[in-house]
């Protein structure tokens, strides 16, 4: 699925509408293998529905939204299986709360996704991740044992354990503190670009947004300048 | 990291809700496994002992009170008949074989049954050690009898009056022990066997002359006499001809037995539909349970989605849980039954007399526990559709 060539994500002509309101407006950007950006703006600009489309989650009113050079939308129109398998492997997500199995330890939180995306379980690789992540010696804890900075460590290491070419992260750092905000930020920022994966994270924090050179901004109303 | 794991994680972390739906299917599929175990064994232990057994005759009374005593030997005989019975049942053409018992005592609770060696020919005994008696006063003792007195070749005892355990002892009449039989699986092993001459001079006494012998000898009774018929067509006449003398009765073991299921069938019928009752409770106990995990794993079960499960997985997940809990819940049911029925069976009958065991397998087991699992899937069902249309579009907007 990565074609070597072709941008990691790209955005042509997108619009997307909910309930009739223009929520998000992108006529053209792309992000190209291995780099990363930041999409900022106020609440309510769009970001995490920007995110979701690039997720696959929803499809959009207009234009097309490509991820690793797949069309989402041909995707979708496969079927929902299809998005599905192409979401478990080629994109790691990072969501804003951790989202973590409470029944599950650590380890068999990252196997869990590589379950679900019908993959083996890769139990070694999955240990090194924990240990690229700060958190060997972890492996058999409960989400519940573990620090907020931590578990969003673990919710990285899920992102990262189907080497999938593209990693969002959804205000990955909200509800941290500034020395967990700077671990976590440089973490993602490090092993995404250690896994040759390409990283977009979408913030209104002005701490991470410094950090990242190129820049996707969102207004009010949801439109790219 | 497979689907069982996580259905075992599931299932452990909330584990009072989990033991109460495993107790609640344990508990019906062991009572159904206990009625049917224990009416399979005592259907096809009654059915061995009255095996080539065509017809017992003896004293009026209840039918099946005399089959009771005279082949199960597990109710009272309604009383004897004279001897002249066995000689006019042995001269009638229809009659193939006629065995004489005579009962009255008993020895630690096991009855002495007076009887010529042709009972134990009838069926198929062999010896364990020693042999058969020759003269009166001389016994043969059951496999369970041996085992349970520990008596063996050579061995003297004396009988109690009565077949009830507790009755006061013929002191002066002593038996001695020539033979102990293999286990035969039938009403024998737990018989003291001894000529009918023991038991008739245990109760006469000592005549003082010739004519009291001769009153004593002429006044003997049998107390049933089991009757193989020559031919088929004796079904149709015998019965009814020694009906029709005074004081005599035919009772067919077959008829009185099934008449005995009949009687019993409607507890065990009760009891079978309470283990049912039980499993449909459990069944609704997993609806409940998978119903509120729904509801507490919303965000988990989008979060598969997320990761890549497809709708069938999820529906498969919650599926799977629920088929796991019954089935988890039938296989400790067996066990509990198994290990009841044998526990109910050395309780209830000490001497063998209802020979329950917990170590028989029937094959309709496999059925039930088949049955326990289609409940807990059928009760997953609904669950598991909702489980199937959680929504993923929105998690990530959740946040």
């Amino acid at each position: 699925m990565r074609v070597g060539a072709t941008a990691a994500i790209s955005l042509d002509a997108l619009v997307h509408r909910r309930d009739g309101r223009r929520v998000l407006q992108v006529d053209r950007w792309r992000l190209e293998p291995g780099e990363q950006a930041v999409v900022v703006g106020p609440s309510g600009s769009g970001k995490t529905t920007l995110l979701s489309l690039l997720a696959g989650l929803m499809v959009p009113t207009q234009g097309v939204v490509r991820v690793a050079g797949e069309d989402l939308a041909a995707l979708a129109a496969q079927g929902a299986r299809v998005v599905d398998r192409f979401r478990a492997r080629q994109i790691g997500l990072v969501p804003q709360q951790p989202m973590l199995f409470g029944v599950l330890d650590v380890l068999d939180n990252l196997l869990a996704a590589r379950h679900f995306a019908g993959l083996p379980p890769e139990r070694e690789a999955a240990l090194g991740l924990l240990v690229q992540v700060g958190l060997q010696g972890l492996e058999r804890r409960r989400p519940s044992q573990l620090s907020r900075g931590q578990q969003q460590r673990v919710a990285l290491a899920r992102a990262l354990v189907n080497r999938p070419a593209v990693i969002l992260a959804d205000e990955p750092t909200a509800n941290l503190d500034d020395a967990h905000t700077e671990q976590v930020v440089s973490l993602l920022a490090a092993r995404a670009a250690a896994h040759g994966a390409t990283l977009l994270v979408a913030t209104h924090d002005a701490r991470v947004r410094a950090r990242f050179d190129r820049v996707l901004r969102l207004d009010a109303q949801g439109s790219a300048r | 990291m497979s689907a069982w794991r996580l259905v075992r994680a599931y299932l452990t972390a909330r584990p009072l809700m989990t033991l109460l739906t495993l107790l609640l299917v344990a508990l019906g599929l062991a009572t159904v496994t206990v009625v049917t175990l224990a009416t399979g064994q005592l259907e096809s232990r009654l059915r061995r002992d009255a095996v080539g057994i065509d017809l017992v005759v003896g004293a009026k009374g209840s039918p099946l009170q005399l089959v009771l005593a005279g082949v199960y030997h597990l109710d009272v005989p309604p009383g004897n008949v004279p001897q002249s019975v066995l000689a006019m049942l042995r001269a009638n053409r229809m009659v193939a074989q006629a065995i004489p018992l005579a009962l009255g005592d008993s020895f630690r609770g096991f009855r002495i049954v007076g009887a010529p060696p042709e009972l134990m020919a009838h069926y198929r005994a062999t010896f364990a050690t020693g042999g058969t008696y020759q003269q009166p006063m001389e016994a043969v003792l059951g496999a369970t009898v041996a085992r349970s007195t520990g008596l063996g070749v050579g061995a003297s005892f004396v009988g109690s009056h009565g077949l009830a355990p507790g009755g006061p002892e013929h002191e002066d009449d002593v038996y001695t022990v020539t033979g102990v039989l293999a286990p035969t699986g039938s009403v024998l092993d737990r018989l003291v066997l001894t000529p009918v001459e023991s038991v008739w001079f245990v109760h006469e006494g000592e005549p003082e002359d010739e004519d009291e012998r001769r009153i004593l000898e002429e006044a003997r009774e049998l107390t049933v006499i089991l009757v193989r018929y020559a031919t088929p067509l004796a079904a149709a006449s015998l019965p009814r001809s020694i009906n029709a003398v005074p004081g005599l009765q035919a009772a067919s073991p077959a008829f009185e037995s099934a008449r005995l299921f009949q009687l019993v069938g409607i507890g065990v019928d009760g009891l079978r539909a309470f283990g049912w009752l039980l499993l449909g409770m459990a069944a609704l106990s997993v609806l409940v349970a998978l119903v509120q995990a729904l509801s507490d794993r919303r965000r988990e079960l989008a979060l598969m989605r997320l990761l890549g499960a497809p709708p069938s997985r999820l529906f498969a997940l919650l599926l799977m849980e629920g088929m796991v809990l019954t089935g988890l819940g039938a296989l400790l049911g067996l066990a509990i039954g198994h290990l009841g029925l044998s526990i109910v069976g050395g309780w209830l009958a000490p001497h063998g007399e209802l020979p329950l065991t917990g170590a028989d397998f029937d094959t309709i087991e496999l059925f039930h526990v088949a049955v326990a699992v289609l409940m807990g899937a059928l009760a997953a069902l609904f669950p598991a559709w909702r489980a199937a249309r959680t929504p993923v579009a929105g998690l990530l907007a959740e946040e």
